[in-house]
């Protein structure tokens, strides 16, 4: 909050020398400071046309090694703990495989190894998404480079984007959030009541060249590339391995990849 | 003609004040939801609309039922129902108001409702839910006051109305069928993926909002002189008869579909409803109490001889909107969730303070009715004064 109060603070001062002093002091501090930082892209910034993720949970070993992933993510996010299922909020989670594929492949007599194992679940960023289809406000949009967006200041928290999408990724602030934050990032905006959020791609890290935070911290286990390039890592691993998406069915085409069996039954 | 509504009995201002205070809770209900989030309801992560989207549904059938009386009226000049078909249009105009308030509940940042039409979506079918109702509310609101005001002064209704009265026909059948739409296009809910939603949602508003009707001009008849007509009730009774038998046909077509094809998806959503899915069982006995009703409502209803005794007509049609109240404002939401998109199972029931809230909503539509059907008794009994 207080973060919040003084970032407007920093505007409004500059605002103020702005209005104030026009052209002249404009030019005495440092040339294009604050607008120019949002207009033009950051050299090292990532780019793709399609963004994906391919997770190989075969290399998620422990508890820990799941936990990892979930923790870089709600923690840089300020993702909330409200410490029951009912006003939960996440970007990023694991569930078995009978819950995040319960159309697919799921039978009686199928490896009760890969029945029970858990896999990461996060927003596809569909290609055809329900989500933005439905949103009266379009708060939530796909950007041009795949990424599915939600703008938590345009939201009037109707839930529709909730009833649409088919794989559960999206959550509702039932609660004050901010509260329930455990150590705020301040680099990153915290939530009102009364809005959806989900995982956002990590725009914020690849407009600066860094990986999304789950696939860096995934020791290998989540790859990010670009689904529209034959040669990039993700699209490699797509051609070569037995990969599943979620609900295929429906037609969303989701840009999240699923290696099933691992290296060896590749 | 409004200040009619500010004369009457005291039992009159007994019911106005009562109805206040409702409101009063309910208002005071909703600042701690404003407050303290949508948290303070039953609804979750997994079921993210309940009751206040059950009801708005609901209440959207009601509202679109009044063109039931407007077609025979206007387009086939069934006369009988010139007295009763202005009941019709102000119920509309109550029920689309408490649909608007319920989606304003609903909301989890409502002061930013603006943005609908600050950045109008038209792939968005909220958008067209929005222009719709809010048309439909003008609609019915101008034509009610405009026929009222003519009869008052014994003249015939201006010329100008005629078309907006065609219009509100097509308009009715719309607000429906875009209501239903938010359901029925949404990709892997297979409760509500269905293209017999808009036409059972029509149904089931030609038989609840009529019943209603009934019940209203049974209440209007024994509390003032003004009486809508015996022969216009009973063939309102036919109407409903008809459409609930629609609804519950349409409604087995559901059960055919999912069960004859086997398949877990569309299934699982019934059994949930109807026995309980992996032991929860929590909205088993209210589906069940909607399906006696239904039957019980049907069975009364069917033969004329017994529908013609006005006292059975109106116990079959509490029964029938009853359980129609139930399957529509309740069932049809909540079985949409369930189970979630994972094929667990998460319940909802609503809340205190988020049925408070709702009884509040309710408490301003028949404030709303009150005060309309008020100026309508006043107008029509200076009618029968004149004429005596």
């Amino acid at each position: 909050m207080s973060v919040n109060r003084r970032q407007f603070l920093k505007i409004a001062g500059v605002s103020t020398v702005l209005g104030l002093g026009g052209a002249t002091v404009l030019n005495g501090l440092k040339r294009g400071g604050l607008e120019a930082t949002q207009l033009s892209p950051d050299p090292r910034a990532l780019t793709a046309k399609r963004w994906g993720f391919v997770v190989d949970v075969s290399k998620l070993k422990t508890e820990a090694d799941y936990q990892r992933c979930i923790d870089a993510c709600h923690n840089i996010h300020n993702v909330p703990d409200h410490g029951n299922p009912k006003d939960e909020v996440k970007w990023i989670w694991k569930d078995t495989y009978e819950h995040t594929f319960p159309t697919t492949t799921e039978s009686e007599f199928m490896n009760k190894e890969l029945k029970e194992k858990n896999f990461l679940l996060l927003c596809n960023h569909c290609d055809e998404p329900a989500c933005v289809r439905v949103c009266p406000t379009q708060a939530t949009f796909k950007r041009k480079d795949g990424i599915v967006m939600q703008d938590m200041h345009r939201c009037i928290g109707c839930r529709f984007c909730m009833a649409a999408c088919p794989f559960g990724a999206r959550s509702f602030n039932y609660r004050d959030p901010r509260p329930k934050i455990k150590i705020e990032n301040k680099e990153f905006p915290t939530r009102m009541i009364g809005v959806v959020e989900k995982c956002t791609f990590c725009y914020e890290r690849i407009a600066k060249g860094l990986p999304p935070a789950c696939a860096e911290a995934s020791n290998g286990a989540i790859v990010f590339g670009d689904l529209e390039d034959p040669n990039s890592e993700a699209r490699k691993i797509i051609a070569s391995k037995f990969t599943v998406r979620r609900k295929p069915e429906l037609g969303t085409q989701p840009s999240i990849y699923y290696v099933i069996g691992g290296h060896e039954n590749a | 003609m409004l200040e009619k509504a500010l004369y009457g009995s005291k039992r009159y201002w007994t019911w106005i004040i009562f109805l206040l205070a409702v409101i009063g809770v309910g208002c005071l209900t909703y600042l701690k939801q404003l407050n303290e989030g949508l948290g303070i309801t039953g609804l979750s992560r997994d079921v993210s609309w309940g009751l206040y989207i059950g009801q708005f549904t609901f209440l959207v059938g009601v509202a679109a039922s009044a063109v039931m009386l407007v077609i025979p009226y206007y387009l086939h000049d069934f006369k009988k129902f010139g007295k009763i078909v202005i009941l019709g249009e102000f119920l509309a105009v109550s029920a689309v108001i408490m649909c608007i308030l319920f989606i304003m509940a609903d909301m989890g940042q409502p002061m930013r409702v603006a943005n609908i039409l600050l950045h109008p979506t038209p792939g968005s079918i909220v958008f067209w839910d929005v222009v719709v109702l809010n048309g439909y509310l003008l609609l019915n609101l101008i034509i009610g006051w405009t026929t009222l005001g003519a009869d008052r002064k014994g003249v015939k209704p201006p010329d100008w109305v005629k078309p907006l009265i065609y219009l509100s026909v097509p308009w009715a059948v719309s607000i429906h069928t875009v209501t239903a739409f938010l359901y029925a296009g949404i990709p892997g809910r297979h409760f509500w993926l269905t293209a017999v939603m808009a036409a059972r949602f029509l149904a089931s508003a030609f038989a609840g909002g009529p019943a209603l009707l009934i019940i209203l001009a049974l209440l209007v008849r024994k509390f003032s002189k003004f009486d809508p007509g015996t022969e216009a009730i009973q063939a309102i009774g036919k109407i409903v008869t008809y459409a609930m038998f629609a609804n519950v046909f349409l409604l087995g077509l559901e059960f055919f579909t999912a069960f004859y094809s086997n398949i877990p998806g569309h299934m699982h959503p019934f059994k949930y409803l109807y026995v309980g899915l992996e032991g929860h069982t929590k909205l088993v006995p209210l589906m069940w109490t909607s399906s006696i009703l239904a039957v019980v409502s049907l069975v009364l209803l069917v033969f004329p001889s017994v529908r013609k005794k006005e006292g059975i007509l109106a116990f079959a049609c509490i029964s029938l909107f009853t359980s129609l109240w139930i399957d529509k404002g309740f069932g049809l939401i909540i079985g949409g969730f369930i189970p979630n998109m994972f094929e667990g199972v998460t319940e909802y029931w609503p809340t205190l303070p988020e049925s408070m809230i709702t009884l509040g909503v309710w408490a301003i539509g028949f404030l709303v009715l009150t005060v309309l059907y008020k100026v309508v008794i006043a107008v029509r009994e200076d009618d029968t004064a004149v004429e005596h």
